[in-house]
């Protein structure tokens, strides 16, 4: 255990502390903005930031990913914020915590196979989709410096890693910020501030319980906002910590992240911060970078929170413009290019699924709520297709005699067809089905069965079934064969 | 349980490594099993430029596995000249049955995922990290898997020469007691004079306990020479293993709890780095 802890830790000191300090100072904007989003003082996102990258550092199981105040959380608390103030959020996020750890508990990041890849890309789009439409506000009714300022931060950031040996080593959203401020305060364009927005730390964080009545009031009034901070969260870090697996090539421990999530969310709450998660976008700065320990994400945590406390002055002069390119940026960064090009490739359902999830979250501001929808989308079309795999074939045996062969899926999505494609209309005096090749996974699938056999009855006709109890076996629920490869054979083959 | 596996690297050691296993295997009689684990180098090249654009995550992932399948490609070439360098040792060692296998991942896991199959593990003191050696180094990968595995470990130091006799550091403790039993039974080192030695427990009763061990191990047909040390544990049982010219250790190891040997050391780990012959670790 004492060698996993150095390994995570100390194995790859010089890229963490490097990696740490970028994602640090790509953090302050992103904190900042995300308080805005909610309705909240930076210092609240600021406070978050530290405490939930810090903590995440010590407890959580994918090391090497960035968790901070996150735009996917920040969106969900909007309402309960501007209806009930900050204390009833720091109570939410306390709250979202304690459900994270449960979920810790009861295995829930297994569900995360659920969760089928057009969704996750949905998810992707519809957070860059949000992130970006966040900063409209601070791009309508405002003066053509802004406008200029905005245009000139994107150009130095995609542009001056252009720039050969300091393109490379110096942090271009940072560069961005620095040119940028540096202008407005030359100049001394009157354009919105940091400052503006609301409060910015000044000391450490300090312990504070949420003071709210401690009533079953309160709590109906956040479990809303914790349950869907809590599942939010928790799919956010699930997929940045497949993607930084797949990214570092190595493993992560999905149940001690969630847990871990609920930790931090827990510790950020009782500090005066807001409920956080992973960050796609700063989990892939990081690896770029060169972060791959628990050190990377534990430096920028702690670097954020030293240059906050101790440039507050400066970071309040920064202009909102420079801060709404370094946020469109991520939210350029986050979206999934790729998505729009396999849009002609893949199938229709894929897509119907990606969009649709995207469309929902956009219209409703409630990720958790496009997931949702989307893993139901999915699984329909997917019990559509598996329902395709049924065929009925039928013979003529002997005069008014005839047999039916059964073949593939039976179950709620096929029972329909199932039941069509008897023929009730043909006088016969004898009909043989035969479900020896079929599997009937449901009770819908059985009762159709019966209803066929009802009506043969009725018809006049003798019905013989071959296989049924062959056929019926996969309805029972807890098969436990997945480990047994004789028994799926024994299942699934022709029995 | 069956076979005798090796962890060979590119480091001065698996020469030494393979002569041991080739010893053990014949002793034994069981199958030659060499493993060489590619593991994932931590320093790359990094990009500090702290920008994403369209398509970063593809893009890095392309980058990323790229550079991984090249330096892999190269790494599993070189560690398969390595295997056959040892195999042909070890066929000249007079081993018919050598089988070598590559993994990837760390050594501990490897170790780990085949270990129901090994009967001994022999490894070096030092890796493929400690290219100039010095002295007392002990590779980084060495304490991870004796605490991994439940397996009887050779940890082999220098040039390996066949025992000719060798000694048992025994302090009457539950583990010590264990290892006992289990080299006492075993072909690997009967024949061999052995010096049954214990250190600071110079009473009655713990000497009561050293006859009985020794008593056990001359009904197995051993000839038992009985010490009492005392003094600085590890130099005192270096002292001894030097005077009297033995050359393999054989001790229980890790009899402490983790928080004891946190304050106080681990004789495991002195005795690990400061040996010069052959250290057989019996959990």
């Amino acid at each position: 255990m004492l060698n996993t802890l150095k390994l995570d830790w100390l194995s790859n000191i010089r890229g963490d502390l490097l990696a740490g300090t970028v994602v640090a100072l790509a953090l302050i904007p992103e904190a900042i903005a995300f308080s805005i989003i909610a309705g909240v003082d930076p210092k609240v996102g600021l406070y978050a930031s530290f405490c939930i990258a810090v903590i995440i550092s010590f407890v959580g199981g994918r090391p090497g990913m960035i968790s901070a105040a996150t735009g996917a959380m920040a969106l969900l608390m909007v309402t309960l914020v501007k209806d009930h103030g900050l204390e009833y959020l720091l109570a939410a996020s306390l709250l979202c915590g304690v459900i994270q750890i449960g979920a810790g508990f009861l295995k829930l990041g297994d569900l995360m196979r659920f969760v089928s890849k057009s969704v996750v890309t949905g998810f992707v789009n519809a957070l860059a989709i949000l992130i970006f439409m966040a900063q409209l506000p601070e791009l309508t009714n405002v003066t053509w410096h802004v406008y200029a300022m905005t245009a000139a931060g994107l150009g130095i950031i995609y542009l001056f890693p252009y720039v050969p040996k300091v393109g490379s080593w110096l942090p271009s959203p940072l560069v961005c910020i620095v040119v940028i401020t540096a202008v407005a305060m030359f100049y001394g364009i009157d354009v919105r501030t940091v400052a503006d927005m609301g409060e910015l730390p000044d000391t450490l964080p300090i312990f504070l319980w949420p003071d709210v009545p401690l009533t079953l009031e309160t709590l109906w009034i956040i479990l809303p906002y914790s349950a869907a901070l809590a599942a939010v969260g928790l799919l956010e870090s699930m997929m940045t910590a497949t993607i930084v697996d797949e990214l570092t090539d190595t493993d992560s421990n999905k149940n001690r992240e969630c847990k871990g999530q609920g930790v931090a969310n827990i510790g950020s709450s009782l500090l005066g911060g807001m409920a956080g998660c992973a960050m796609i976008g700063q989990s892939i700065i990081n690896v770029k970078s060169g972060g791959r320990g628990r050190l990377s994400t534990f430096v920028a945590g702690f670097f954020l929170l030293i240059m906050v406390v101790f440039l507050d002055e400066w970071i309040g002069q920064i202009p909102m413009a420079a801060l709404v390119a370094v946020m469109i940026m991520v939210s350029i960064g986050t979206f999934s290019w790729d998505s729009i090009v396999n849009l002609k490739k893949h199938p229709i359902s894929t897509n119907v699924v990606m969009l649709t999830t995207v469309s929902v979250v956009v219209a409703t501001h409630n990720l958790a709520l496009g997931v949702l929808i989307g893993v139901l989308l999915a699984s329909l079309f997917f019990a559509n297709k598996i329902g395709r795999f049924m065929v009925v074939k039928n013979e003529q045996t002997a005069e008014g005699e005839r047999s039916y062969h059964v073949i593939g899926q039976v179950f709620f999505a096929s029972s329909d067809a199932f039941s069509k494609s008897f023929d009730f209309r043909e006088a016969v005096t004898r009909v043989t089905i035969d479900l020896s090749q079929a599997h009937f996974w449901d009770i819908t699938a059985v009762s159709a069965l019966d209803r066929v056999v009802l009506k043969f009855r009725r018809e006049g006709a003798e019905v013989e079934l071959i296989g049924l109890n062959e056929a019926s076996s996969t309805i029972v629920d807890r098969f436990g064969v997945h480990d047994k490869p004789e028994e799926i054979e024994k299942l699934m083959g022709g029995h | 349980m069956n076979q005798i596996t090796a962890c060979i690297d590119g480091s001065n050691g698996a020469t030494a490594v393979c002569a041991a296993a080739s010893w053990v295997s014949q002793q034994l009689e069981k199958p030659l099993c060499l493993l060489h684990v590619l593991e994932k180098p931590a320093g790359r090249e990094a990009d500090l430029s702290g920008s994403i654009g369209l398509g970063s995550r593809e893009h890095l992932l392309a980058q990323l596995s790229e550079l991984d399948a090249q330096r892999n490609k190269l790494a599993i070439e070189s560690g398969h000249l390595m295997l056959e360098a040892a195999k042909e040792c070890a066929h000249d060692a007079g081993v018919t049955e050598v089988s070598t296998l590559q993994r990837h991942g760390r050594l501990a896991r490897a170790v780990a995922e085949l270990e129901e199959e090994i009967r001994v593990l022999v490894m070096g003191r030092q890796g493929d990290d400690h290219s100039v050696p010095s002295e007392n180094a002990v590779g980084s990968h060495l304490e991870t898997v004796l605490r991994t595995v439940k397996c009887p470990v050779l940890v082999t130091a220098g040039e390996f020469v066949q025992p000719t006799s060798f000694m048992v550091a025994y302090d009457g403790s539950e583990p010590a007691q264990r290892a006992l039993a289990s080299y006492g039974n075993s072909p690997l080192l009967r024949g061999l004079p052995c010096h049954l030695v214990m250190v600071n427990h110079d009473d009655e009763a713990h000497k009561a306990q050293l006859e009985q061990a020794a008593g056990k191990l001359r009904e197995e047909g051993f000839e038992v020479t009985v010490a009492y040390l005392s003094g600085d544990v590890q130099s005192q049982l270096l002292a001894y293993q030097h005077e009297n010219s033995i050359n393999m250790i054989v001790m229980g190891a890790y009899g402490h709890s983790r928080i004891r040997q946190f304050f106080l050391g681990s004789h495991t780990r002195n005795m690990v780095s400061h040996t010069s012959v052959p250290l057989l670790l019996l959990r």
